[in-house]
């Protein structure tokens, strides 16, 4: 995974409270295969007409098709979980979103791709929003946990230390848990068909039901 | 030892071990796989040469992508044929039991699953797919996931999450007739907003929760994602128990006994303490619509669309604009007097066979209006067969909707069921976000009985003012 440390560009505003994963990134899309390609998705309604022009979309108008944050209003990403929402957000170079609050599936697949999604609330919102509607850049720090706007404040973050150390390492969290857990994951599934076997099906329940397809 | 509700309880019996950073490894027992989320979860697993941790932990269907018409006949080439075969290609690869769209155990993932008693009380499971929280009906932490989790529970069979707050949701007083379970999660999506379940883990109590069957138990889990929460669950009890005994994958014999020792054990103790309280008064309910592009912006059909100079947000009011705007909707104008082009009676959220009866019975004896097409498509084959064998598929049909076979259908709009630009469309669905029954499409949201009155009468209803059959 692409790590996150320092980010300075043009922040790309869309004052818009509850932008769904569905204006994201349309559902016919989600036919295609892989995470790549994908930013050309993005947005795609609000980007095209329906004859094919462009429209004057944030996102389509310069300096702001280079931006690699985005400031959007509270309940950003709500809705379903494709995954294909975030790979469209970076794939179009988007590493940052900034929203008073996120959908939570939205929120959790960002930290899977190198991307930081930015809780900020309240006057510091809409300053951030503000700098971002005036062009100049934004630089967002995870190190030093911290958003300096154009005028020079500086806004102090709390980002979950977990997610904080996953963005910044790169971490392969499955390598992780596999190379760390696997014995404790062992020993408790072990545990576990002890207290309440009814959860494995691996007891010829599956096997009566799927007879049919199995022996095809 | 605290007090401890249904949530805690499954959560705690589930954790493989808890970090320093607050973060636990959750176990989880079961997947569902579908064609959408699973090709790059299962492409990452082949890149980095990695087997599934626990292959009877999964079972798969394609539900999104599929046609719910000509289904004896290969798909037509495209990229929904290559998702569906890369599916198959997928599952057979890693030896996961695989659906076919005409087998008799297929359906959407959220209707078969518990069909087939793979959903169970105090089980985790998960699914690619945000409407996972409909299997918290049966007393499960059941959450969507991204296609990144899906690879780390095939993995893993685990995965690294926070504990949610917890928020119960007492239902108090019985429905009035004519009102469904489905005007209970739109009121209750209207009063605490799309954004009001974050981070909490919901639990439905309340007097209400003992009256409702696990198909409307489900209806309401299902849609606690509208809300917000990935996870809406309502504690296991004699409905859910007599629901399940017999499935083929619940457990039997001296299992089942052992089991359902301990699922009584599940529900929240009296005294358990909740980060947040919500009641709803369940016998004031009328029935609702949604009139927005969110499932929040949501109304009793007896009132107006409503109008946004009386929003004093202005983040609300400047949504609440576009909303109308998308929708082509004028404040003020009567709710009722909404002229509808298509009516969709399906999907995760109100496809099972009780959604298809009590559709059917407001349909009996009358006719689709003539501007309106209909479509009734069951949840999953079984729900059909056994629709077919009440006779409702007569019904449907003599008043003029289309009989389709079981998918995701017009909900997602991924196969060939889709609006055109600026059609509208009265569906019992879960989202009315812009564009999601096609491109342009508009969305209202509402319960069966309702999607059915608005396909008789033209416009959307109160299905209670529908003029007798003669």
């Amino acid at each position: 995974m692409q790590k996150f440390t320092k980010i300075t560009s043009p922040a790309a505003a869309l004052r818009e409270a509850d932008v769904d994963t569905d204006v994201i990134f349309p559902a016919r899309f989600l036919l295609l295969l892989d995470k790549a390609g994908l930013g050309k998705h993005l947005f795609h309604e609000r980007r095209h007409r329906r004859d094919g022009t462009r429209t004057d979309f944030v996102l389509n108008t310069p300096p702001f098709d280079q931006a690699e944050i985005l400031v959007a209003g509270a309940n950003f990403g709500s809705g379903s979980s494709r995954e294909q929402a975030v790979w469209a957000l970076t794939d179009f170079g988007i590493r940052c979103v900034i929203a008073p609050s996120f959908g939570e599936i939205f929120y959790s697949n960002c930290f899977k791709n190198g991307a930081l999604p930015l809780v900020i609330q309240g006057d510091a919102h809409e300053r951030v929003m503000l700098a971002a509607e005036s062009g100049k850049p934004i630089t967002v720090d995870l190190e030093t946990q911290t958003v300096e706007l154009p005028d020079g404040e500086v806004i102090g973050l709390d980002i979950d230390p977990y997610r904080r150390r996953t963005l910044m390492l790169g971490l392969d969290e499955i390598g992780s848990i596999l190379a760390d857990d696997a014995d404790e994951i062992a020993a408790f599934e072990a545990r576990l068909r002890a207290s309440q076997p009814w959860l494995f099906l691996d007891d010829g329940r599956l096997e009566r039901l799927f007879a049919d397809t199995r022996a095809r | 030892m605290t007090a401890r509700t249904l949530y805690e309880k499954v959560w705690q019996s589930h954790v493989v071990r808890d970090y320093d950073d607050g973060t636990s490894l959750l176990y989880i027992d079961r997947h569902l796989v579908q064609e959408v989320s699973s090709p790059q979860a299962f492409a990452g697993l082949i890149e980095q040469n990695r087997a599934l941790a626990r292959p009877s932990a999964h079972i798969s269907v394609a539900d999104h992508a599929v046609p719910t018409r000509d289904r004896h006949l290969p798909l037509a080439e495209g990229l929904a044929a290559r998702q569906v075969e890369r599916l198959i290609e997928n599952c057979t690869r890693f030896g996961i039991d695989y659906i076919t769209m005409t087998d008799d155990r297929h359906g959407i993932v959220h209707v078969i699953g518990p069909e087939l008693g793979f959903t169970l009380p105090g089980a985790t499971l998960v699914c690619g797919d945000s409407h996972t929280s409909t299997h918290g009906a049966f007393g499960a932490i059941a959450f969507g996931i991204g296609a990144s989790e899906c690879e780390c529970v095939f993995a893993t069979q685990t995965l690294r999450q926070r504990k949610q707050k917890t928020m119960r949701v007492t239902l108090n007083g019985a429905l009035q007739p004519g009102v469904a379970v489905k005007d209970i999660i739109l009121a209750l999506i209207a009063k605490i907003g799309t954004h009001g379940g974050v981070g909490y883990a919901i639990e439905y109590a309340g007097t209400a929760i003992a009256t409702l069957s696990m198909e409307a138990r489900m209806t309401l889990c299902n849609m606690s994602i509208e809300a917000g929460s990935r996870v809406g669950m309502v504690a296991p009890d004699e409905t859910t128990f007599s629901y399940l005994k017999g499935r083929p994958l619940a457990p039997a014999g001296e299992a089942w006994e052992a089991a359902l020792a301990h699922w009584q054990t599940l529900p929240s103790e009296p005294d358990a303490v909740f980060d947040k309280e919500v009641d709803l008064d369940v016998a004031a309910l009328s029935p609702h619509v949604s009139w927005g592009t969110n499932p929040g912006e949501t109304s009793p059909v007896s009132e107006r669309v409503p109008d946004p100079a009386d929003q004093s947000d202005p983040v609300r009011r400047t949504k609440m604009e576009r909303s109308l705007a998308y929708m082509d909707l004028k404040p003020g104008m009567p709710l009722e007097e909404i002229d509808v082009d298509h009516v969709f009676i399906g999907s995760c959220t109100n496809g099972r066979l009780e959604d298809m009866r009590i559709a059917a019975s407001v349909v009996k004896g009358r006719k689709v209006a003539p501007t309106v097409t209909a479509i009734a498509v069951p949840g999953s084959a079984s729900v059909r067969k056994q629709a077919e064998s009440e006779g409702l598929d007569r019904i449907f049909i003599d008043a003029g909707f289309e009989w389709r076979a079981s998918g995701c259908s017009m909900c997602v709009a991924m196969n060939d069921d889709r609006l055109k630009p600026g059609e509208r469309c009265a569906s019992t669905s879960n989202r009315n976000f812009e564009g999601r029954q096609g491109q342009g499409g508009r969305t209202h949201l509402m319960s069966p009985a309702m999607a059915a009155a608005a396909a008789i009468a033209g416009h959307l209803i109160d299905v209670r003012k529908l003029e007798p059959t003669t």
